[in-house]
């Protein structure tokens, strides 16, 4: 019986934030936010040297052959610094997409994305929110028509993922004619997202249909595993400042209205860590509960996560509310990944579905 | 990461399956209290029932292993088996003692305490002493070999079953207020005490108030030194707080709203099917996972004999509310035949929802209060200021 990290990962989650301290400090969050697209390139690389591209990949292929709750660690790593990193299109759902593909598939795609190499971007929001403005993508002959919001790391991408209106997958190369990858700011600059337009684009099926699920587990605890590190960010950070600045001729974390708040936000935090790793163990162990716990983490952690967020910039006081800090690029982490894959309450009328609790 | 528990611990599982498959017919069940007495004497003899507590004083005298104790939690509960006998001198008193006590006060009370023979109750807090517990009130004055008691306790649950009483008093008025506190065990049957239920608002007197008017107690019945009654007191509290917030709870509670949401009809359609009122549910039970996940967390830490830290400081603060909030659900998914009480036809599971939704907040209240649990959260857990002492 041991509920908890193993050495190893408590050992990749040091390193990870050993690396990320060198390659993503604020500054660095600062300029890619800015529009310094280069600067995202010496945190990929510290990365690669770790091997994350290739954490979920077989060694077979090149990777390091780990589960999904190493992945949320280095989730976890990066939410915790507003990293902007390709990780969860390029090093999470691409693999475990290309890893249900066919011999032939796995064999050209995985040993270049193991290495880190090659840049994947993952278009499959409509299959797991439902589709907004007309988005949805057809295939016909081979050939994809459509458009996909919200696909995730495909600006720079080589390869695209795309999830077709019945759900199937599909790969296709992010250059081929007919694809246009337009560029969708969000509140997050840490991130970037993009629509994907499709006319008769050439793609090849990846996947069957059954791969989906698994698909949107993974992304719904990535997505929980960036609000955990990205809200417990904002907690120290709201304590470190609360230990510090004085008011009234003491700390302000000494006035039982700021304390208290700093309490909350702990006791938020501290159970919904737990949820994000059995959910991310049970996606590897426990099939039969996969889909349920990581649906609610996703939910739990975007409830959590907003109080947090909110919280922790009140706890700032002035200057949480000012650019100087850069309090706000979490804050705005946060903000996306609740909505993204599915908000709160879509994910639970689903997780209710799920369990028959639903009309 | 691995939550399998390894073939000995499945053993002890296995064999206590069968001990409570055998021995259905022994099971007490309403308030045949010779029956609860075997079955408490057969628990015990095997090391179902006081199983860490030295043989010597009348306990099963096995090594203390948190696995086993909550294999034997999940089994009794997965059996639906009366539990050993629980009370405040089993789960307070008890440990307090072994920690504190005297060889003779040991050889006295463990024994008949864990056999039930000898029921206790706590006398701790005051009207003018809740959360400030250590500013009580209630003076013990040396006459001889003797001290004199008067005063007042409240919240004393079980006084008017118990035979005798374990009690906070204040025997040094001049020391601060810290070091001025004995700890003092007597019999609830010593002239000048009286007891008077006290109604909550669940309509039930659940407690009491217990008043000392010159109640004679032997100086030979103190736990600990004169004036060490604080340290004392902390080492039961500790063992109060433990059983507060325990997600085993929540996770079967919440077992039981669905049931509910899923059997009960508004029209035609199941309680469920509200949309909004599934959303609710659906918030509660990514709460109760996260709880039943951060208490194999906690367990974890304590296997390894290590602090859980904050995963341990948030227990009674989460698992009380969250207890609440499954009530209010329940009440609101009801609807108007959730406010019927007290047996009134169309009652729904004899009213306990109602009941628990209320009782629940004097929990949230009781054993340290929220506002409490957040300064502990806050000062332990993170390290913030702690709140100024008074003089």
């Amino acid at each position: 019986m041991d509920f908890a990290l193993s050495p190893d990962q408590r050992l990749m989650a040091d390193s990870i934030a050993g690396v990320l301290d060198r390659v993503a400090p604020l500054a660095v969050v600062r300029a890619f936010a800015e529009g310094g697209e280069a600067v995202a390139g010496g945190v990929w690389s510290g990365l690669i040297d770790l091997g994350v591209p290739g954490l979920l990949i077989d060694e077979e292929h090149g990777g390091l052959g780990l589960g999904l709750l190493d992945a949320a660690v280095v989730a976890e790593a990066l939410g915790a610094r507003a990293a902007p990193a390709p990780f969860v299109g390029s090093a999470v759902l691409a693999p475990l997409a290309i890893s249900a593909g066919s011999a032939i598939q796995q064999s050209e795609w995985l040993p270049k994305l193991a290495a880190g190499a090659v840049l994947a971007g993952v278009a499959i929001n409509e299959a797991l929110a439902g589709s907004r403005d007309g988005a949805g993508v057809v295939a016909k002959d081979g050939r994809l028509t459509g458009s996909s919001l919200f696909a995730i790391d495909a600006a720079g991408a080589d390869i695209l993922v795309i999830a077709d209106r019945t759900g199937a997958l599909h790969l296709m190369a992010a250059d081929a004619p007919g694809v246009e990858i337009v560029p969708l700011a969000t509140i997050d600059a840490t991130r970037r997202f993009s629509e994907i337009r499709l006319e008769r684009v050439a793609a090849e099926p990846l996947a069957q249909l059954e791969t989906l699920p698994r698909l949107r587990d993974a992304a719904w605890v990535m997505l929980a595993a960036d609000m955990l590190g990205a809200a417990q960010a904002m907690l120290d950070k709201a304590v470190a400042f609360a230990k510090e600045r004085r008011q009234f001729g003491r700390p302000i974390g000494g006035f039982q209205a700021v304390k208290h708040l700093c309490a909350e936000m702990a006791a938020e935090l501290e159970p919904a860590r737990s949820l994000v790793w059995y959910a991310a163990y049970a996606a590897d162990a426990v099939p039969a509960e996969a889909s349920l716990t990581a649906a609610h983490a996703k939910a739990h952690l975007s409830e959590v996560g907003r109080f947090v967020a909110r919280t922790a910039t009140e706890v700032h006081g002035g200057i949480g509310f000012t650019d100087l800090l850069g309090l706000h690029y979490w804050f705005k982490r946060v903000g996306v990944d609740r909505q993204l894959f599915g908000g709160p309450e879509h994910v639970r009328s689903l997780a209710a579905r799920m369990q028959g609790l639903a009309a | 990461m691995d939550l399998a528990l390894g073939p000995t611990y499945e053993a002890f599982r296995a064999e206590l399956r069968a001990f409570l498959a055998a021995h259905r017919g022994d099971m007490p069940s309403g308030t045949d209290r010779a029956k609860s007495l075997a079955w408490q004497a057969l628990l015990i003899e095997n090391g179902y029932a006081a199983r860490t507590i030295p043989k010597t004083y009348g306990g099963y005298g096995a090594a203390p292993d948190i696995l086993i104790s909550r294999i034997i939690a999940e089994e009794f509960s997965a059996a639906s088996a009366p539990r050993g006998l629980a009370g405040q001198g089993i789960s307070m008193l008890v440990p307090t003692l072994l920690e504190l006590g005297t060889e003779s006060q040991k050889r006295q009370w463990i024994g008949p305490t864990l056999r039930g023979e000898v029921i206790w109750c706590q006398g701790y807090s005051e009207p003018g002493a809740g959360s400030d517990l250590a500013s009580l009130t209630t003076r013990a004055v040396e006459d001889g070999e003797d001290f004199l008691i008067n005063g007042q306790k409240i919240w004393t649950s079980t006084a008017a079953q118990a035979d005798m009483i374990f009690c906070l008093v204040r025997t040094e008025p001049e020391a601060p207020k810290h070091a001025g506190i004995s700890y003092l065990i007597f019999s609830m049957k010593t002239r000048g005490i009286e007891v008077r239920p006290l109604k909550t608002m669940t309509g039930r007197a659940e407690f009491n108030e217990v008043f000392f008017t010159e109640v004679r107690v032997p100086k030979s019945q103190m736990v600990g030194e004169r004036g060490q009654g604080w340290a004392v007191a902390n080492a039961t509290l500790k063992h109060e707080r433990g059983m507060l917030g325990d997600p085993n709870e929540a996770e079967s509670r919440l077992a039981a709203l669905i049931g509910l949401m899923t059997a009960e009809r508004r029209d035609v359609a199941r309680l469920i099917d509200d949309p909004i009122l599934a959303d609710r549910l659906m918030r509660l039970q990514a709460r109760v996972l996260a709880m039943k996940f951060n208490g194999l967390r906690v367990l974890t830490s304590q296997i390894a004999g290590e602090s859980p830290g904050l995963a341990g400081l948030v227990v009674k603060l989460q698992g009380c509310e969250l207890n609440h909030q499954i009530a209010a659900l329940a009440i609101d998914a009801l609807g108007e035949l959730g406010v019927l009480y007290d047996g009134a036809p169309h009652l729904r599971d004899h009213g306990v929802w109602q009941q628990r939704y209320m009782f629940d907040l004097g929990l949230i209240i009781g054993g340290g209060t929220a506002q409490i649990q957040k300064n502990i959260i806050a000062e332990r857990g993170l390290g913030l200021p702690r709140e100024p002492k008074a003089a």
